[in-house]
């Protein structure tokens, strides 16, 4: 099953798509790769409705979510695949306009790209823009992609209006994720066969992407990329706004559309290191990635972030532990875009799951001084 | 039937200053840093001239009555 990645990439010629495309998208269930995991008909069909023309297709290869590669690993292996996807779009949406938003330190998929778009000769080529993705977790985001390109200012913005509605320059915009769009362009050809990009991170004998097919359990994707390196202590599904789980749970579970897949990263934490520090590390990685636009985020994942290191760096804390309990429930929800949802959702996960560390990390502490 | 009536607030514009849970403290309490929590649900019709004063006097205009789907 190496459809996306296996396969030489080539320009051929695109097949002919009209409407007919997004029924065939929808028919084949395809949700989006980027995160957020939104049906990707759903999204043609309300772009498709309102452009006159003037619609706008933004192609977004961001990533940046620190443990991802597959984005990256997809635009340098198969640039000429995410071109198909991007200028079916643009003929299926009436398209004036091709955005190739691409992270800026992503060097090597930006030039990739670049060559495969000097090798086509579709009229879609003279309307490709290339715009970099500034390297901030939250430049992803479908709004902020829209006010990057717009305004030059990657912050997320207030929905509605969604992107379909008023995007790019105040036009009806699709904003896809560069595996999404690689994967509608084999399924207008007919060769679409439900894989997904995964990539693997931690405790894993090698790390890096696999393509898989859907449905497979984190303990078949592990052993895809040769097995683990360590015992797992715990299994974070879905990267940074993913949730943690028990590595025998997640060893069953199927990666679907009822898993928070996320944007497929799967980090295997190893018994041998101490989940409290690296919780309350990523923690504060997150809160200094809030946008800093919405108080209850910045404000309330920084003390989040605080509350986790005073822990890890001092041991048990109950008045901390119970404001972190309180504080995750009430963060959640209270930002324009969904950045202090991922945040404490993977806090609460981590709250669960590692409850005995969290609990009894001043045993952790004072051994690692005096080690 | 008319649609039940939601109150959102605008998490951008919103800067903490507290005024709406002061005048509405039936539907809005405060965070640990100063920003609206929102009960959940539709606005009970008995609120409904209190919350408008709430929303006509936010000093940043960060609130708003929605006929229908709530904002976040």
């Amino acid at each position: 099953m190496t459809r996306l990645l296996g396969a030489p990439d080539v320009a051929t010629p695109l097949p002919r798509a009209g409407h007919g495309l997004i029924d065939q998208i929808e028919k084949a269930g395809l949700l989006g790769r980027g995160g957020a995991a939104f049906p990707s008909a759903t999204k043609w069909r309300a772009v498709a409705e309102r452009s006159r023309g003037d619609a706008v297709v933004v192609v977004n290869g961001a990533e940046g979510e620190p443990q991802s590669h597959k984005d990256r690993l997809l635009m340098i292996s198969r640039p000429h695949l995410v071109l198909d996807g991007a200028f079916l779009a643009s003929r299926v949406l009436r398209a004036r306009r091709v955005v190739l938003y691409v992270g800026e330190r992503h060097d090597a998929a930006r030039q990739a790209m670049l060559r495969a778009l000097g090798q086509r000769t579709e009229p879609e080529r003279a309307t490709v823009t290339l715009a970099a993705a500034p390297a901030r977790y939250v430049a992803g985001a479908e709004t902020a992609a829209v006010h990057l390109i717009t305004e030059g200012i990657a912050t997320p913005t207030n929905v509605p209006p969604y992107p379909f509605e008023r995007g790019v320059g105040g036009a009806p915009t699709l904003v896809q994720n560069v595996e999404t769009l690689a994967h509608i362009a084999n399924v207008a050809r007919g060769i679409y066969d439900g894989t997904t990009l995964l990539t693997l991170a931690g405790g894993v004998a090698r790390r890096g992407v696999v393509e898989v097919p859907i449905g497979t359990t984190v303990g078949g994707a592990v052993s895809a990329s040769g097995g683990l390196r360590e015992r797992p202590r715990a299994v974070l599904v879905g990267g940074y706004f993913g949730a943690w789980v028990e590595p025998e749970v997640a060893w069953r579970m199927p990666l679907d559309h009822r898993t928070r897949l996320g944007c497929g990263v799967i980090g295997i934490h190893p018994a041998s290191r101490c989940p409290v520090c690296d919780v309350a590390a990523i923690m504060r990685f997150l809160a200094a990635e809030s946008s800093a636009q919405c108080g209850p985020c910045f404000f309330g994942l920084q003390a989040l972030a605080g509350a986790c290191t005073r822990i890890s760096e001092g041991g048990d804390h109950p008045t901390d532990m119970q404001r972190l309990q309180r504080w995750t429930v009430e963060v959640r929800g209270r930002g324009a875009c969904r950045h202090p949802d991922g945040a404490v959702m993977f806090l609460s996960s981590a709250l669960q799951v590692f409850a005995a560390e969290f609990a009894n990390h001043g045993s952790h502490h004072n051994m690692s001084q005096i080690a | 039937m008319s649609k039940p009536v939601m109150l959102a607030v605008d998490r951008i514009r919103c800067d903490g200053r507290g005024l709406c849970a002061e005048l509405l403290p039936e539907l809005i309490r405060l965070d640990d840093w100063g920003y609206p929590i929102v009960k959940p649900g539709p606005v009970p019709d008995r609120l409904l001239p209190l919350t408008e004063r709430a929303v006509e006097d936010c000093p940043v205009l960060a609130i708003a009555l929605r006929r229908g789907e709530a904002m976040r």
